[in-house]
């Protein structure tokens, strides 16, 4: 099952698309000395750019192998890793690097530099005017959330959440197309960590950048998701929308992740985004549910379907508004929708 | 003190030339230690034999070392330099060591994950980070070449050992209070000013002690 997912999503090489934030492995496979099995064996996959993908998967299941080999931190053994309709290995290692920013879970903040030396270390290897660093370095403040006030501070004058704040932001600072996040959220306390997503799930829709993100937390991976790429023993398992992996799981493996007998784990996992995309890819529009009067409760479009289900048994009505953080209304999402979507996909028993 | 103030002179001359010694001694550890020090830090299995020899150097009696030398370098200073740069390198390389194996490996990989050379992140992350360390040893060098540099006087290489030797010799006591205390002042200042340097160079990377 799982090879047949694998050529069907395979590339062939003489058409890769000439989008600069698309990244594309064919056949990729990485073998380290300390283990008999690949960490990564002959894993194709296409990464649309501007796609916040995330790579899901147990410990040791190869997705921080994939991960560090986009910025040749690892060198595949075999395979082709393209970025942009260009493969990586035809760039100077370094040049290629700084392309790319990269986030990871220690931070690994530069403890002598400021905050500011910190952000502005790639622009000056890339020879930037101080100027535009300057200019660059305000509007990185703002986007991180954290006060320019904050620049020429040492890293430990940070907290943990704020140093995060600034590794992601030091990432930015060239403001490349691809942005890899290895774990970068599993050493902040739970809070934090929240409040870490939510931003980052805002500056996704902001930045237009192709965000690959590698955890191996289900909740996490299933909240910040375009696209879920999940991994086992280094092979692809499944590639696809949060709501595709727990509506159309590809094997027991995937079943057993998205919890399948628990039709309410289900729901917290899928959010109602997710369902006014995959309705208008059907082009059944606000199927079935009757327009709403006077809705003192609304859906947010990052709501996942659990909470939904909850505001909908307290509202008693069947179908509830959508609306984003302005106040638009997206559409409505109601009983119907759930049944449609998740509760007909059930494996029949 | 009677020998102090009527020869001020040579004991002033002889203050700079162990001085210079000194600064001799830590410039060429410096110039083998550093390069050595961070082929060490890249190439782990070299630690343990290299350290060994270095530790066997460190053990011969200085002054057998000396004389051991003249044969090849003659008398004078080359043969002290060349002695006690041998001495150093543990003590330098050790430290240097430290403060390069030290360094979160999280920063190391951010450094390379960022797009840092190796020149570059040699330059701007691993030697700042481990500079309070290499002063450290650069001052064990210091107090130490201050030291065994004394004896070096026996091989006609000057400095204040040959206040001690004469002293010794003929029995004039005061030369030897006088060569001692010059010792103990260089050595309390080369002390004090390297650890002057280190805590500027702790002071960069972890900031005032709150």
């Amino acid at each position: 099952m799982s090879s047949e997912m694998i050529s069907s999503s395979a590339v062939t090489v003489d058409a890769p698309v000439r989008e600069s934030g698309e990244i594309v492995f064919e056949r990729v496979s990485k073998s380290f000395a300390t283990n008999t099995y690949p960490a990564v064996d002959q894993v194709s996959v296409k990464i649309t750019a501007c796609d916040l993908v995330v790579l899901l998967g147990p410990s040791g299941c190869g997705k921080t192998t994939l991960l560090k080999m986009v910025n040749r931190l690892y060198e595949p053994d075999s395979g082709k890793i393209w970025m942009g309709g260009k493969e990586i290995h035809t760039l100077p290692v370094n040049e290629l690097r700084r392309q790319i920013g990269y986030v990871i879970q220690q931070v690994g903040l530069f403890p002598h530099m400021t905050i500011q030396k910190n952000i502005s270390v790639v622009p000056h290897l890339l020879g930037w005017q101080e100027k535009r660093i300057n200019d660059r370095l305000e509007m990185l403040m703002e986007l991180i959330g954290l006060p320019v006030s904050y620049l020429p501070r040492y890293p430990r004058q940070l907290s943990g959440g704020e140093q995060q704040r600034v590794g992601l932001a030091r990432a930015l600072a060239a403001d490349p197309e691809i942005l890899l996040m290895d774990e970068p959220f599993a050493a902040v306390d739970a809070i934090n960590r929240e409040r870490l997503q939510s931003e980052l799930i805002d500056l996704h829709s902001k930045l237009n950048k192709t965000i690959l993100f590698v955890t191996h937390d289900v909740e996490e991976a299933f909240r910040l998701a375009n696209k879920i790429i999940v991994m086992r023993a280094g092979k692809l398992v499944q590639y696809g929308t949060p709501l595709e992996l727990v509506t159309q799981p590809e094997n027991e493996f995937i079943e057993d992740l998205v919890g399948s007998s628990n039709i309410l784990r289900k729901l917290s996992l899928v959010n109602v985004n997710s369902i006014l995309k995959a309705r208008k890819n059907q082009s059944i529009y606000s199927g079935g549910s009757q327009p709403v009067e006077k809705p003192n409760t609304v859906l947010r479009p990052e709501d996942d379907l659990r909470s939904v289900v909850s505001l909908l048994l307290c509202s008693g009505k069947d179908s509830l508004p959508v609306k984003d953080s302005v106040g638009h209304l997206l559409g409505t999402v109601g009983y119907a929708d759930l049944r449609e979507m998740l509760i007909s996909n059930l494996p029949s028993e | 003190m009677n020998y102090l103030v009527n020869n001020f002179d040579v004991v002033a001359e002889l203050f700079l030339q162990h001085l210079q010694l000194t600064l001799a001694v830590i410039f060429f550890s410096l110039l083998i230690g550093i390069p050595l020090g961070l082929l060490l830090a890249r190439i782990r299995w070299l630690r343990g034999p290299v350290m060994s020899v270095l530790g066997i150097i460190y053990t011969i009696p200085s002054l057998s070392f000396f004389v051991l030398l003249i044969p090849l370098f003659g008398l004078g200073t080359r043969p002290a330099i060349i002695a006690l740069t041998a001495y150093a390198q543990l003590l330098l390389i050790r430290n240097w060591l430290v403060g390069l194996t030290t360094i979160e490996l999280a920063v190391l990989e951010a450094a390379r994950g960022m797009g840092l050379n190796g020149w570059q992140r040699f330059w701007q992350i691993e030697f700042p980070l481990a500079l309070p360390m290499l002063l450290a040893g650069i001052r064990l060098v210091a107090l130490s070449s201050i030291g065994i540099g004394t004896i070096a006087a026996f091989i006609n290489a000057g400095g204040l050992g040959v206040l001690l030797f004469q002293g010794v010799i003929t029995a004039n006591y005061d030369k030897i209070f006088t060569g001692a205390l010059a010792v103990t002042v260089l050595s309390f200042a080369a002390n004090y000013f390297i650890r002057y340097l280190e805590q500027r160079a702790e002071f960069r990377i972890y900031g005032k002690r709150i």
